[in-house]
């Protein structure tokens, strides 16, 4: 049994996103921690937490580090991990909102009654940000089996993790947090300049050539920069850069195809946990096994 | 003796003071007290038939001493105070009730208390003032010498107009040679002059004045004293080359075999260790690096006991071995000289942030420079002699875009304000792309165009007209490399459109700020400075050359980024102002300063550690304080912690204080 520590999945990575749910979990795993789903978690409120700056759209996140800070007690560590890129910027806004803006925090624990007052001492964390600053990467590269060597690998962060300021992860115009795992992991790294690009969004859902159009110039450029994937963390970038390489396809007939990975794949494969139980490529539109298959 | 026959003049201020302040009731109440003959109120007290009925009821009513209540003192005690002065009234016998900050505007909602509390006011001042004394000013020998700290053009400027007027100047630069950023510059907007034409022959004056004393490669170590009578230590930095001897050949330069970045080429171009700035260098001297010089190194590396030396081994010294005149002897020959001045002007200029502080704009490639790093590429006397070549492979670039606003109005990337000059030289640069080849593309990302200039916006136009310089509309969010090109992604804000442009290579106008070196020369100035290492200047629009410390003025982009023109302007002004100051044989100061009584003072040194501005020692025969007029700023600091009140500043006396303080404190 390892460390015990909390984990927020959100709703994709019990979906779609299993492959980056079950190489999150058991990634972590290898480096002694046990991820406990966070007991009764309910939705970050995905894009409408973002939509305004309103009450109503912060319940959700408070409710999730209310439970956070009830379940942290009975195991003693008061750490909130999510590794979806929208999750844990929703959920790392309230906890910031809520304390700069103490009524807005009282107005919340009042409509709230059932549940206790939020405490204000939830830590919320990217995996990311756990893996450098809590695991440490040099523990990291203790476990690395299987090196990724001559694998070219595109960091792509997208916003989430970035923006606002106040949430990033990293420098918001010149990250590399990404890069520096990456490399633990023996991939070589290219230099992305679109690393902080936008994929289009939701605009994926009704006006799919937007986003076609984006995909298509975030694969070119990483692939004129030599890449073989793109590694990301966000369900939602993932989805744009590997699903709309359809439309790209369609509308430019140059276009070569890329496979997308979650970082946690990578980590996973150079851990040696090559199962499709835990890589899950059937959830992809491209597939990377015909890149990663020297690993795999 | 205290007074008896005091007038009080209330002013109305317009409606400032008695929109709110029943100033007719107030004169009726101040009129009851006995020792008041006089008080009246006048519509605008600062005015001249408001001074003149000061002046009159002096005489009139023969008055020992004056009350106007009105504004705050540091708009109008000294009009007062004049006033009476004028009338045979010795002026410390004057004192200002400040009505207007302290009782009219904070309680414009309630009238009858600020009525009420503009006669408490009144009554506490009448009470400071009665037992004020008649001071006659305290005057201060001056030295008739100047001294100005920067050696670019607006140091020179003043340099030269104060040593004009027959008053001995000395310029310091930090640098191995005088002439700043400009000598750096291509050619000068709007005018295209070129810098080394309009700049060498001030330089050469600099040099050759009578009334010049020269420290270049030379920092202020340390500054003592006051208005009038500073001393300053100056550090003359090592060139281990005898500067008497060195005739400015340069044939060490030919032999060096060491090379380091050229600090006046801005990393644009390599020089050897041993080097003389640029080649119209004033003075023109050789000097040698210690960093990069093989031999020094060696040596240094040898005293530290990192090398153990074979016997007879042969130490580079291939720049000595040509020397004729034998100016090359190695030795640290780092030297601390004392000047006194009575007067210092601050000139020390401006830096840009370096491109490496945008990452996300390329500045982590090679080819993607600051516009003054550009300016040397630009430059006939530069490394590429005016033709731009990349610095990654030498080639000449067909295609360049520039940025305008890098790190400027960007509080979160850089500085929050307009770099002021960044517009015009971007313009001008643009052009003389064109000049020098006249095939290339050019691309001007601007935010807006800021031409607020003589012959400025008509540059611009004969930019867009003339040159076929491609300006668009908007900021640039991204520049990397693709291949052997730099991609340029911005938008088009007329259009509304995503542009991408792939060129040879990348110009960011980065932000200015001040010097690095402006914090410590601030710091030992005592002036004020601005987290973006701009200098403090007075008052923003009425005192910009002057600050806060007497005798201690700002020159050029010091004070502000600024381009040649103001610089120049903001040179010669600082000069009349020292030139006024060193006019005249002895300065007068205000004599509210602090009075030391030898019976009481127990010699115990409580205010001597309290002086902010060492005016105080402890005399050591007599075993008592003594207080340097010339450097007290009565402050009061030392008073207030006195055990036994044995120094207190004149006309602040603890008896006045706490009759005022009485009266202030009864209860409404």
């Amino acid at each position: 049994m390892g460390k015990k520590v909390m984990f927020y999945p959100g709703c994709t990575l019990k979906g779609v996103a299993k492959n980056l749910e079950d190489s999150t979990v058991e990634s972590a795993r290898v480096l002694g921690y046990d991820f406990i789903e966070l007991p009764g978690w309910t939705c970050c409120g995905a894009v409408y937490g973002l939509a305004q700056d309103s009450v109503k759209f912060t319940i959700a996140n408070v409710r999730n580090l209310i439970k956070a800070q009830n379940y942290g007690k009975e195991i003693g560590d008061n750490r909130l991990i999510a590794v979806c890129s929208m999750c844990y910027n929703n959920l790392r806004r309230a906890h910031i909102d809520v304390m700069k803006n103490k009524d807005k925090l009282k107005t919340l624990d009042l409509f709230m009654d059932e549940e206790a007052n939020y405490e204000g001492n939830i830590n919320v964390l990217h995996y990311l940000q756990f893996l450098k600053n809590d695991v440490g990467f040099d523990n990291i590269k203790k476990m690395v089996k299987k090196p990724l060597k001559g694998l070219k690998v595109a960091p792509y962060y997208g916003c989430l993790l970035l923006r606002p300021e106040e949430i990033s992860i990293d420098d918001r115009e010149d990250p590399h947090i990404l890069e520096d795992l990456l490399q633990l992991l023996g991939a070589e790294v290219v230099d992305y300049p679109l690393k902080n690009e936008c994929c289009g969004s939701y605009h994926t859902v009704d006006k799919k050539e937007i986003v076609g159009e984006r995909t298509y110039k975030l694969v070119s450029v990483a692939k004129d920069m030599g890449a073989d994937v793109i590694a990301t963390s966000c369900p939602l970038c993932f989805f744009n850069l590997d699903k709309r390489q359809e439309i790209a396809k369609k509308k430019h007939s140059e276009f070569e195809h890329m496979p997308i990975v979650y970082f946690t794949q990578l980590m996973a494969i150079a851990f040696g946990l090559t199962s499709q139980d835990v890589l899950h490529f059937d959830k992809h539109y491209i597939s990377p096994e015909e890149v990663l298959k020297k690993w795999l | 003796m205290a007074m008896k026959r005091i007038g009080v003049f209330i002013c109305h201020c317009g409606r400032n003071i008695a929109g709110t302040v029943d100033v007719k009731r107030v004169a009726e109440e101040i009129g009851k007290r006995e020792d008041v003959v006089l008080s009246t109120t006048y519509v605008f007290m600062c005015s001249q038939p408001g001074q003149k009925l000061i002046e009159d009821s002096v005489k009139k009513y023969n008055l020992d001493g004056v009350v106007v209540a009105n504004c705050s003192p540091t708009l109008h005690e000294k009009t007062m105070r004049n006033a009476a002065a004028r009338a045979g009234l010795n002026p410390y016998r004057v004192e200002i009730a400040n009505i207007r900050e302290w009782a009219a505007w904070p309680h414009e909602d309630n009238p009858e208390a600020a009525t009420r509390k503009a006669i408490r006011i009144i009554n506490a001042t009448i009470e400071k003032l009665k037992a004020n004394a008649s001071l006659e000013p305290i005057e201060v020998p001056v030295i008739r010498r100047a001294l100005v700290i920067g050696g670019g053009v607006a140091g020179m400027q003043a340099a030269l107009d104060i040593a004009d007027s027959g008053i001995e100047t000395i310029l310091v630069e930090k640098e191995p040679t005088i002439g700043g950023n400009m000598f750096r510059l291509s050619e000068t907007f709007p005018t295209l002059d070129c810098p080394q034409c309009i700049l060498t022959p001030k330089m050469n004056d600099v040099a050759g004045h009578p009334n010049i004393k020269l420290y270049t490669y030379s920092e202020v170590d340390d500054v003592e004293g006051f208005m009038g009578n500073f001393k300053v230590k100056i550090k003359k930095k090592a060139t281990f080359v005898d500067w008497n001897k060195c005739t400015g050949c340069g044939e060490c330069l030919r032999v060096c075999p060491a090379h380091a970045d050229s600090e006046f080429d801005l990393k644009m171009a390599k020089r050897t260790s041993i080097y003389i700035a640029n080649e119209q260098a004033v003075p023109l001297k050789a000097l040698i690096d210690e960093n990069s010089c093989i031999r020094l190194q060696f040596e240094k590396k040898v005293k530290e006991g990192k090398i153990k030396p074979k016997k007879n081994v042969k130490i580079c010294s291939k720049c000595a071995d040509v020397c004729e005149p034998n100016a090359i002897h190695f030795q640290n020959n780092e030297e601390i000289v004392e000047e006194e001045v009575g007067a210092i002007i601050v000139a020390t200029g401006y830096e840009v942030m370096p491109a490496e502080a945008f990452p996300e704009l390329g500045g982590k490639y090679p080819d993607v420079i600051t516009s003054l790093q550009f300016e040397r590429l630009l430059a006939p006397s530069g490394p590429t002699a005016g033709i731009p070549r990349r610095p990654s492979d030498g080639k000449v670039p067909e295609s360049i875009a520039f940025v305008h606003c890098v790190g400027s109005r960007d509080p979160q990337n850089g500085v929050p304000y307009c770099s002021r000059i960044c517009c015009m030289y971007t313009i001008k640069q643009a052009m003389l792309v064109k000049h020098a080849m006249h095939d290339a593309a050019v691309y001007d990302f601007y935010i807006d165009i800021r031409s607020n200039g003589k012959g400025y916006e008509e540059f611009y136009h004969r930019a867009k007209e003339e040159y076929g310089v491609n300006f668009i509309r908007g900021k640039v969010s991204k520049v990397y490399r693709v291949g052997d090109k730099y991609r340029v992604q911005g938008v088009d804000t007329l259009t509304g459109r995503i542009v991408e442009v792939d060129v040879d290579m990348v110009v960011l106008a980065t932000a200015a700020k001040g010097s690095s070196t402006v914090k410590e020369i601030a710091k030992k100035l005592r002036i004020p400075y601005d987290e973006w290492g701009w200098l403090k200047e007075t008052h923003l629009k009425l005192k910009p050359l002057e600050t806060p410390v007497g005798g201690v003025y700002i020159a050029g982009a010091a004070q502000f980024i600024k381009d040649i023109t103001d610089s120049v302007s903001q040179g010669s002004g600082a000069a009349a102002k020292v030139m006024a100051l060193l006019s005249k044989p002895e300065l007068e100061k205000e004599p509210l300063l602090a009075k030391v009584d030898p019976e009481i003072c127990a010699g115990c040194g409580r205010c001597k550690d309290q002086c902010a501005y060492d005016a105080i020692t402890i005399d050591p025969v007599r075993h008592v304080s003594v207080v340097n007029e010339a450097l007290c700023e009565g402050c009061g600091a030392c008073s207030a912690n006195c055990p036994t009140t044995a120094i207190q500043v004149v006309n602040f006396k603890k008896g006045q204080v706490i009759r005022a303080v009485d009266v202030l404190a009864e209860v409404f």
